[in-house]
């Protein structure tokens, strides 16, 4: 047993103007989960013109409406090499929606204008005239069966650069298209998936954890958690209609 | 004689034969056979027709207006529970006409959904309008907040004579919100100061502080004010007048919505207002079904709080003490409660953490556990379904006093399993 308690800190982005859909869930499942693990958590909230902390063990951003995400862009900008450095440092990151597109290299409105990323994913977003909305089923060779709920009307293309997070067993996920979900580089996780998406989905919870412990400590020995509620949760959802 | 409307009636009857509520089949044939029925007889309303919208309060608010309205002497029609659309406004008035299809009334109060108001006020403009708030509920059917605000401008800007508007939400208050109204008296409600904590918005759930700008002060040619709330009794200021009155009605945002009614009905009736029978008529207001009733089960209470928005559910949790109470959360996701179930990620549950919940049902009973799990509160029983649920939860909790949280379809559900125990209006 160690003598002090490890302590990991997660960072939220901009939990002001992008927070939506139940973001704060994803938050609350790193954070009990962590400590159930047995870690120290300390949760930083970070938004526009705060200083971004030195010693950051996971990333978490989320959704937000079309104001939240203009309040936000100029500051995100200039932070955006710093993001990339911690991604290629291999830091933990999980952007939902509104900061995943914002994690690409652009959304070009329907109206034609263009709102740029910081390109850490290599994705493009495109506003359609169609809402994705509904129950979301997806199958991930990493995480297994990821289930939430999607609503956006952006949609997501990815490049050469990235792999999507899942494929789709329902619904309609990046783009309605091309069957993908969501998009990975290296520890860093995009996805349209709320509902909230943690806690209906602990192996991703547990997944974004365990790479932050064992980049800061160089282990990671999980606790056995109930999760009996979120596995009762997840076969309702998975049978409800779209 | 009108002709579509001896149809309609008879289709109507024959729909309640057959057990429906007789509202959407009669509402649909009417509006195909006599496409112009609704605008023609609302228009012969001497004092037009009034409409009430917003996310959270609708119902309680239309009540409150239609008593408040009674007792100024007027003769109102009003849309039942569960009939605000379009098609179930036709229906009422199917019901209530005569025969040649005249009807018995001074002015109509419709309380109508965000969406289908915008339809409804393209055939039949409002005299007078109220919008009580925007907030996240039903974000799957509408698709974001700042878009649902947007309904409801429309619904204000076709509103002919005057428009009363919650000062306190800061998407209905702003600049944006108020400048494209061209009613000439543009009137406002909301809480003083002090109050304001105890009405937390969605906006100010995670210290979010970047508010639209707000409409200036002058926008508003009048103000009626919540000053004071104390155990049942609320003090209101209009009139440079500070007004206390007992209430009925429990649960601190139904007083709120008192406020707003106060401030409709004050707009509507003008100078020749009466206000002591006004106020009388408020403390007579019984709460709306499902909006903090109190059923009595074999001499103890049992009290149905209807929830279905993150802030609604936080206020309900913070108006109703959760001492010596038993506590039973009912969560479906019909399409009625809304599909998605993030809201309850966007509420916090502390407060239950030290006496637990006792049972937890509806549909989504275990999204609704695993939401407690994360707030560490306890949950003794999880069964989806709610005639089971209902059943145990009244035998293993039998003299203590009970309250249980529900959405909208998981009520329609309790409320039938208490009809079985006890007289309970069931709304079909």
């Amino acid at each position: 047993m160690s003598e002090s308690p490890k302590t990991l800190h997660i960072v939220q982005l901009y939990p002001r103007d992008m927070n939506i859909y139940g973001d704060w869930g994803n938050t609350l499942t790193l954070l009990r989960r962590a400590e159930w693990h047995g870690y120290t958590v300390r949760v930083t909230d970070y938004n526009p013109g705060d200083t971004f902390p030195d010693d950051v063990d996971l990333v978490i951003g989320g959704g937000g409406q079309d104001s939240g995400q203009s309040k936000i862009h100029d500051d995100l900008m200039q932070l955006g090499d710093r993001l990339k450095n911690l991604a290629d440092d291999d830091v933990p990151m999980l952007m939902i929606c509104g900061m995943y597109q914002l994690f690409g290299h652009f959304f070009k409105t329907k109206d034609g204008d263009t709102m740029n990323g910081i390109g850490l994913f290599d994705i493009e977003t495109h506003g359609s005239d169609q809402r994705l909305i509904g129950n979301i089923v997806t199958q991930s060779d990493t995480f297994g069966t990821i289930v939430g709920y999607e609503n956006h009307s952006g949609l997501t293309y990815l490049g050469k650069h990235v792999q999507p997070l899942a494929t789709i067993q329902r619904g309609a996920g990046n783009n309605g298209q091309d069957n993908t979900e969501g998009a990975v580089y290296r520890n860093v996780i995009g996805t349209y998936l709320h509902g909230s998406l943690l806690p209906k989905n602990p192996a991703l919870a547990d997944w974004l954890i365990e790479q932050s412990a064992m980049r800061r400590y160089g282990d990671f020995t999980p606790t056995v958690i109930d999760d009996r509620f979120a596995e009762h949760a997840r076969a309702v959802a998975i049978k409800r209609p779209r | 004689m009108s002709y579509s409307v001896l149809a309609g009636k008879a289709i109507q009857r024959v729909a309640r034969m057959r057990g429906g509520s007789g509202s959407a089949l009669p509402g649909l044939i009417i509006e195909r056979i006599d496409p112009g029925f609704m605008k023609r007889t609302l228009d012969q309303l001497p004092h037009g027709v009034v409409v009430i919208s917003g996310t959270n309060g609708k119902t309680t608010t239309t009540k409150m207006v239609v008593a408040l309205l009674e007792s100024q002497g007027l003769r109102v029609f009003t849309n039942r529970t569960g009939s605000n659309f379009t098609r179930g406004v036709a229906a009422a008035l199917l019901a209530d006409v005569d025969r040649s299809g005249k009807l018995d009334a001074d002015i109509a109060v419709l309380e109508l959904d965000e969406a289908h108001a915008v339809h409804f006020v393209r055939m039949v403009p409002p005299r007078y309008s109220l919008f009580l708030n925007v907030l996240r509920d039903q974000l799957d059917r509408f698709g974001e907040i700042d878009a649902t605000a947007k309904l409801l401008q429309t619904i204000a800007v076709a509103t002919t004579d005057g428009v009363v508007i919650n000062q306190d939400d800061p998407r209905l208050a702003s600049q944006t919100f108020t400048e494209a109204i061209s009613a000439p008296d543009i009137r406002s409600y909301g809480v003083s100061e002090h109050l304001h904590e105890q009405f937390p918005s969605d906006d100010e759930m995670r210290g979010r502080d970047t508010k639209p700008a707000p409409a200036p002060h002058n926008t508003f040619a009048d103000r009626t004010e919540l000053r004071a709330i104390d155990g049942n009794q609320a003090t209101f200021y209009f009139d440079d007048t500070e007004h206390t009155v007992s209430l009925e009605l429990k649960g601190i945002y139904n007083i709120q919505n008192a406020a707003a009614a106060l401030a409709l009905v004050r707009l509507i009736v003008g100078s020749e207002i009466q206000t002591a029978a006004m106020l009388n008529a408020l403390s007579d207001v019984r709460p709306a079904f499902g909006r903090g009733e109190t059923i009595e089960i074999d001499g103890h209470p049992v009290e149905l709080v209807l929830v279905k928005t993150p802030s609604g559910f936080r206020l309900s949790l913070a108006s109703f003490d959760p001492a010596d109470t038993t506590v039973m959360i009912a969560i479906n996701d019909n399409y009625a409660d809304g599909r998605d179930m993030s809201w309850l990620w966007d509420v916090e549950f502390e407060s239950l953490r030290a006496a637990g919940v006792d049972t937890v049902t509806g549909i989504r009973a275990y999204d609704m556990a695993l939401r407690l799990q994360y707030d560490l509160v306890d949950v003794s029983r999880v069964e989806t379904a709610i005639p089971a649920a209902v059943s145990d939860f009244l035998a293993r909790n039998h003299s203590t006093p009970k309250r249980i949280f529900c959405t909208y379809t998981a009520m329609l559900a309790i409320r039938r399993e208490l009809s079985k125990r006890t007289q309970v209006e069931v709304v079909a």
